[in-house]
């Protein structure tokens, strides 16, 4: 069975199950923040693979994908701030613990 | 075919590599694992013939991103272990399953019109004619360098000593 845009699509929903599982059910922060860096990139595996079936001349998903590439890289860098100011003032980054706002 | 074994090979790699991202205890083996996962990506993206992106994928990814979160898991070093359990444990496994099931389903079951691919090409030089171009995507590109450039003074805004 030769390699086609199903078996492209069906591996990108088990990696996005697999990072929302990490940010849904994980304490700590980083994890989560793994969680979410997984799903975009299982999100960047479809949008390369649609590129290259649906639309062959057109490299639109190719383009997309680069700017969410981007966009990761902007939040992994807020986010790990934010994680690393949480430890400074509270000493833990589990999620459950940080819980200020939580009424 | 070569392309067709290299699939799979990068496929298992990185599915479990990604489980281990999500299920092992220590933090740090958890994202040496993610820099696996994110290496194996990079080879699907070369599969599909997506030169520039892989490489892209390599420097981003695996240079930048996980140096950072690697960086920052030595920071908080001495809540590594603490991280074991789940906060909503069965409820997390249920939604992720259910999700990807529902996703698996509707791919399998719908009828993809799919165009022939052809060889691939060199996508580099397209790549920048389209981010460039004249009716291509100069303002988004715009954009994101200013969202990179706000990201970069928050982050340092953000741990800065006060």
């Amino acid at each position: 069975m030769t390699v086609g845009l199903q078996h492209y699509v069906v591996l990108s929903a088990i990696l996005f199950s697999i990072g929302l599982y990490g940010t849904l059910g994980r304490r700590n922060a980083i994890v989560v923040l793994m969680g979410i860096e997984l799903m975009l990139n299982a999100a960047n595996i479809s949008l390369v693979a649609f590129s290259r079936y649906l639309t062959p001349p057109a490299l639109t998903g190719q383009v997309f994908a680069l700017f969410v590439i981007v966009v990761a890289a902007a939040e992994a860098a807020v986010a790990l701030a934010i994680i690393m100011t949480i430890y400074r003032n509270r000493r833990t980054i589990e999620v459950d613990k940080i819980d200020l706002m939580k009424w | 075919m070569a392309l067709d074994i290299a699939f799979w090979i990068l496929a298992v790699v990185s599915v479990f590599a990604a489980l281990a991202v999500v299920l092992l205890r220590n933090i740090f083996r958890a994202a040496l694992s993610m820099m696996v996962c994110f290496l194996m990506v990079a080879g699907l993206y070369a599969t599909l013939g997506a030169d520039l992106l892989a490489v892209v994928q390599v420097i981003i990814y695996i240079g930048a991103i996980s140096i950072l979160i690697i960086l920052s898991i030595m920071f908080t070093r001495d809540v590594w272990q603490a991280s074991s359990s789940s906060v909503v444990g069965l409820p997390a496994i249920v939604a992720s399953v259910l999700f990807g099931g529902v996703v698996i389903f509707l791919t399998l079951n719908s009828r993809w019109q799919t165009a022939a691919p052809a060889a691939p090409q060199p996508t580099t030089s397209s790549l920048g004619a389209s981010l460039f171009g004249q009716a291509g995507y100069a303002l988004p590109l715009e954009i994101s360098a200013g969202l990179l450039l706000a990201a970069v003074i928050g982050a340092m805004v953000l741990v800065r000593e006060k």
